[in-house]
Parts: structure tokens; sequence; C-alpha cells
């Protein structure tokens, strides 16, 4: 593998990386994960926050306003189903594109301030795309019923290449593959692979060493002489892409798009799953929105009569008593969980659960062999 | 001209609220440096402070009538407020003046609040950075917004205006215009009032007491306060529950123009971000006079003339204003030198 020019650890960790998502449904079986659509969501929000973290993790700048870019992929690659071709591949490249030349726009004025401002920015221009998607582009986003596949859609490339159309909505295809189940769990988790490869790539390049320069101090980045704006709008632009891209796959797994992904609080998720990992580190934000994803699914799928079954050993009063308040935590109550959570994490584990496994690591070591605490890295953002 | 002043008047209602929630964030940023993003979640408490008194005040008994029968055949039941029943027509009255009762229930809790907040909380984070200071305060907005929900539910519960304000004022006629051209409803002119006693208030305690001269210098230089040995950090924590308050009687009084639901704060707080950040970081005067703007420039943006000109302008207005204003004036409109500059 001396071709990929990476070291040994890397390269293990590339290769556990891509076991794990070969090997996904295997290990989410046990936990009560193993079904496409579920993991599918991994690999996408995965992807999501790998290259949020680009942005974020790297160069400290926390823009609120990426799911703008989600939603842009997302309709890019609905439109790419109507008018081209059910076919996958030009969707998620358009999607991707698109995605990389609005952050391009939207990076080239945000990015002329930093900090607070910087957060404001792009929330003012996700939030402008939302408002814009819900009124007047609606020709082009359908508004409030989302976009949607129909019957007699265009699809000009299918035509053709003479590809039957069947009775019913056709299906997302890659050759002839269809995208739905297994195969496109494999599509999305490939593509993760891919986008992980390429974040490795650029954590270990000069340039990512230069984003972390930009982190730790930008002033004196400058006095160097060094404008340091091309670097950081590199990173956004990068991170748009791969925002488009995840939008791409949302719509490539169910070919439908609306302007709720675009909202702030969908931008809020993709901060909390990367903060949530670890920040700044290669694994963290994968493994942030992994267990976000997860634990939405698993938790807001209970309701009343699970958690009073749950609890049914107990007296009647007391099952009573335990089911309404585990119950303001779970189902319609995840959300406050999550809020909980998130605040946890804020307070006491500023790396994420990366930093977690960094300390629990650097206790059994300290304990066993007596070696001094592992230093604690910076924190990730800026001051 | 009459719709210009109609459009001025709408927008100022508008632009109250948002000058009281960013007057609120900007005297937190200024006094202790943090970037509240719970405070949109302190105007939606303030909001449900009224829906939780006019529930308290409307208990009510029910009784069967077994003498009267309904159409369907069970007997009619008498509903009897408590309240009325104990203070006859006092209490009727109180039932409807609900809203602006709800604010000396509001003022305590909102105080509490934010001191327990910014002692509980707020506290452990000034030395952090500000991006760990809005992750946090966003993390507590999701969970107070839940709570709500979880207790109130996702509708909009509509709150009733006193039935003195019910109606409209015609305003126009004292400005010379035909009758019924520049017509407002009373409850906005409530609010606008209010707005501008609340704003002056707060100022004038800023200005004019011992208190606010302690705060202001704490503003200008906390280590040198500190110094000759006042406890700026109480200070700043009563001026943290201030704007508690402030931002908790503006969700109150704005309950009747628009019902309170769980996310009215959210909604509320991106605005008034953009309004803090248009009238300058830690600048007071400056988030008032933004808001007021900002609501002004809104209301126009929505009249249809505008509207068939730049479809869409009434949406992303207030946006594209902050956009222009960063990078045309990137200190905010009255924005001082150093604040928020790394």
């Amino acid at each position: 593998m001396n071709w990929l020019n990476i070291n040994k650890n890397d390269r293990n960790l590339l290769i556990g990386f891509i076991v794990v998502v070969l090997l996904g449904p295997l290990i989410m079986e046990p936990i009560g994960g193993g079904y496409p659509d579920l993991l599918q969501k991994f690999a996408i929000f995965g992807i999501f926050a790998i290259g949020f973290n680009i942005l974020f993790g790297l160069t400290g700048y926390l823009s609120f306003g990426h799911a703008a870019f989600l939603g842009i992929g997302s309709y890019t690659a609905v439109w790419s189903f109507k008018l081209l071709t059910m076919n996958v591949i030009p969707a998620i490249i358009l999607a991707t594109l698109l995605g990389g030349f609005f952050a391009l726009i939207i990076g080239f004025i945000a990015l002329r301030r930093s900090g607070i401002y910087f957060s404001i920015l792009t929330l003012a221009f996700a939030q402008m795309s939302y408002n814009l998607a819900y009124s007047v582009l609606t020709p082009i986003t359908n508004g409030e019923t989302g976009l949607q596949l129909r019957l007699h859609d265009a699809r000009v490339v299918d035509g053709l290449f003479g590809v039957e159309r069947t009775a019913g909505l056709p299906n997302t295809e890659l050759f002839g593959l269809a995208m739905s189940g297994w195969n496109g769990y494999y599509f999305c988790g490939f593509l993760a692979i891919v986008g992980f490869f390429i974040s490795l790539r650029i954590f270990r390049s000069p340039f990512g060493l230069m984003l972390r320069a930009v982190k730790s101090n930008q002033h004196r980045l400058s006095y160097t002489g060094l404008n340091t704006r091309p670097y950081t709008l590199a990173a956004f632009v990068i991170s748009g892409m791969y925002a488009g891209l995840a939008g791409g796959l949302l719509a490539v797994t169910d070919p439908l798009a609306g302007a709720e992904r675009m909202q702030w609080t969908a931008s809020g998720e993709v901060v909390l799953m990367t903060i949530f990992g670890g920040a700044g580190t290669l694994l963290g934000p994968v493994i942030g929105s992994a267990v976000i994803k997860y634990f939405e699914n698993i938790f807001s799928s209970f309701n009343e009569g699970i958690l009073l079954n749950a609890f049914s050993f107990l007296p009647e009063g007391l099952q009573q008593a335990f089911a309404w308040t585990v119950g303001l935590f779970v189902g319609e109550g995840w959300h406050l969980t999550l809020g909980l959570l998130f605040m946890f994490i804020v307070i006491f584990l500023p790396g994420g659960l990366m930093e977690g496994a960094t300390r629990i690591k650097s206790l059994f070591q300290s304990s066993t062999k007596g070696s001094p605490p592992i230093q604690k890295d910076l924190p990730v953002e800026k001051s | 001209m009459d719709a210009f002043i109609l459009q001025v008047l709408n927008g100022l209602d508008k632009g109250g609220a948002y000058a009281l929630i960013a007057l609120g964030l900007t005297l937190v940023f200024g006094t202790l440096g943090v970037v509240n993003f719970a405070h949109g979640a302190l105007f939606m408490l303030g909001a449900f402070c009224a829906v939780i008194v006019k529930k308290v005040l409307t208990l009510e008994r029910v009784e069967l009538d077994p003498t009267q029968l309904t159409a369907w055949g069970s007997p009619v039941e008498i509903r009897t407020h408590y309240i009325e029943e104990w203070f006859g027509d006092f209490g009727t009255l109180l039932i409807d003046f609900s809203v602006p009762a709800s604010i000396f229930l509001a003022i305590p809790i909102m105080l509490i609040l934010g001191i327990v907040m910014e002692r509980g909380l707020i506290r452990h984070f000034y030395k952090r950075p500000h991006a760990d200071q809005i992750l946090v305060t966003f993390g507590l907005a999701i969970v107070i917004q839940e709570i709500v929900k979880a207790q109130f539910g996702a509708n909009p519960i509509p709150q009733a205006t006193p039935e003195m304000f019910s109606g409209s004022a015609d305003i126009g006629v004292l400005m010379g215009f035909a009758q019924n051209t520049v017509v407002y409803p009373w409850w906005r002119i409530i609010y606008l009032i209010f707005a501008g006693v609340i704003l002056s208030s707060v100022f004038a305690f800023l200005q004019f007491t011992t208190f606010g001269m302690v705060v202001r210098a704490g503003m200008a230089d906390r280590e040198t306060v500190g110094l000759l040995g006042i406890d700026i950090d109480r200070k700043f924590t009563i001026v943290f529950g201030l704007a508690a308050v402030v931002a908790g009687v503006a969700g109150v009084m704005y309950t009747p123009i628009l019902a309170p639901d769980y996310h009215i704060g959210m909604d509320f707080l991106v605005l008034s971000f953009v309004v803090v950040v248009v009238g300058g970081m830690g600048s007071l005067g400056g988030a008032v006079a933004a808001g007021f703007l900002l609501g002004i420039l809104q209301s126009f943006a929505s009249m249809n003339e505008v509207k068939s000109l730049l479809p869409g302008i009434d949406q992303v207005i207030i946006y594209l204003i902050a956009v222009v204003v960063l990078l045309v004036r990137p200190r905010g409109l009255m924005g001082r030198k150093g604040v928020m500059e790394d």
C-alpha cells in the first residue's frame, strides 16, 4: 500500500475503517441496527460530518449553515433524476459540484469575517436559502411539498439509451443495479470510505497543517506574510462538497428533497455530531454521527406501551411513574436527551468521545505503568 | 403616504420585540463576554409565563345541572371559574387582563432563572472559547425548548388581548388622513409603548444609578473595577438576571400578537442575533436602533409593491442586510473597536 503514501498507523486506521464499513451489517446486527436504512444514514451523515470536520476541526471556523449545502445537494440530485437519468453517478457528481459551487460563493463572502461573525453570516446565508426554497424558488424546489419524482419526467439520457419506462415510479440505479436495500448501503459505504481517505490525506498534508495553523493563531500566520484566505476558502469549499455529496446520497436512497433539510436546526445537528465524536480528530465525526443516528433510531421508537412493558416487574404505581419519567427522554422527547447529552459533552468532554477514549486509555496506562499522563490536546476551537 | 406610515407602524412593534431581545443579548455579551444562544429560550419562557397564568386563573369547577338538559339529553355542565367565585367582578377583570398580569409572575421567575442559569452554567464558561459558549447555550436552549414542548405540547397556544384593547385605533385621523386608512391594533400600540418604557428604563438604570455606573465601568475594564474592590462578578450576575427579565417580559407581552409555541424563542433568536451583529456587538444603542430598523425594513419588504418588484425579498431582507452591513462596516453600525476581534 506504499503507493498511497501513508504511514503505518494511518494505514491500519484506514483498513480498520474499511473492514467496519464492509462488516457493518454483521456488527450492528446484535444491537438491533442491522438493516440498510439505518446503516445508510450512518454512512451519509458520516460523510457530512467528515466534511464539516475539515472546516471546523482543522480551521476552527464554526459554520452554522452547512445544512444549506446538504439541501442543495439533495435538490440537485433529484433534478438529475428527473431530467437526466435514474443512474446515480451523474446525480452525486452534480450534487457534489453544485454544493462546492455554492460553498465557493458563500465562503467567499462569509470568510471575510471570523469568530462569531462568521457563524452568524453562515447562519444568515443558510436561513436565506431555506426561506427562498420555501417561497420564491417553489418552481425549482416545489416548496412545502418537497421535490419528488414524477411519471412524466423527461429523463433525457435514459431516453437516449432506450431505457424502458416502468409502470410505476422508477428506482434509482447504478447501471442496472437498484440502489435500494444493501446495494444502497454499500454504495454509500464505498463513498464514505473514499471520503474518509481524502480527509485522512488532507489531515496529513501540508495543506492540513496550514489549516491547523489557521486555527491556532491566524494573526501570527498573517504576520509571516501569508494570505490565509485561500486556505480557509479551500477548506470551506471542500466541506461544502462533502455536504453536497451527503445531500445527493440522501436523495439516492430516497429520491425526494424538502426545504426542511436546509433549516438551521439541521446545521446544528452536524455541529453536534462532530463535537460529540470529537472535532479535529479523524474518526470522531464518523463515530459521533453513527452514535447519534443509532440512538435517535432506538430512542425515538420507544412509546408508552413499550415502556410500561419494560417496567412491568414493578408495582403498578411505580410502573406508571417510571414509564412517565423515562418517557420524557425517549420517543418524542428524544431531542431532550440529545440536548442534555450535548451539554454534558461540551461541559465535561470538550474533545468529544475521542477525548474520553484517550482519557480512559491514559488512566489505565498511568495506573499500570506509571507513565506520565498523555499531554492533553489543545482545545480545538478558536478563542 | 398612508401606506408608508402603516408599514412603519407595523415594523415598529416587531422591531420592539427584536430590540428587547437584542438588548438583553448585548447586555450579556458586553458584561460577561458570553454569546448566549439560550436567550431566545428565555423569551419563550416569558411567553409561557403568560400561558401558565391564564391556565391558573381559568381553573374552573364543573357542576352538573340535572334540571336542564342539552340537545343530547345529558345534563348541562355549569362551569364556574374559581377566581370569579372568590373575587366576583375583580376576578373577571383579572382573567381578562391575564396577559399584563402575567408580568408580575414573569419578573421574579425570570430573575431567578437568569441568576440560576448564570451561576450554575454560564459562569463556568467565561474562560472557554466562544465556540464552546455557543455550543453549550445552544444545548441548553434545546433542553428548555423540549421541556416546554413536553409540558405544553407542540401547538401554539393563543392568548387573548384584554377586551379593552382588542379593537383597532384609527390613528390616521389624528394625522389628518381620511378615516380607516391607517388602522392599527390597540395592543400593538401598547406593546410599542411598553417596549419604549422598558428600553428607556434599562438605559436610565445603567446611566443614572450607581449600580449602572459600576456595570458600565466593568464593561469598559473589568479588571480595574475588580482591583478597586468591587465584586464585579456579582453585579454581572444581576445584569444577566436583568437581561433575562427583559427577554421574559418581552415574551409575555408579545403573546397576544403571536401565539406562543415551543420554538418561538429560536425563531426570534436567530433574527435577534442578526440584529445584534448589524447593530454592532457590544453596543446597546446599536442593538436597539438595529432592532427597530430591521423590523421596519422587514415590514416594507412585505409590501405587495415591493414583492412584485423583487420576489421573495420579504423572506431574506434581514439576512441580506446583515451580509451587506458586515461586509461594508465589519463592526456593525455602532460597533466599538476591539469587541469580539479575537
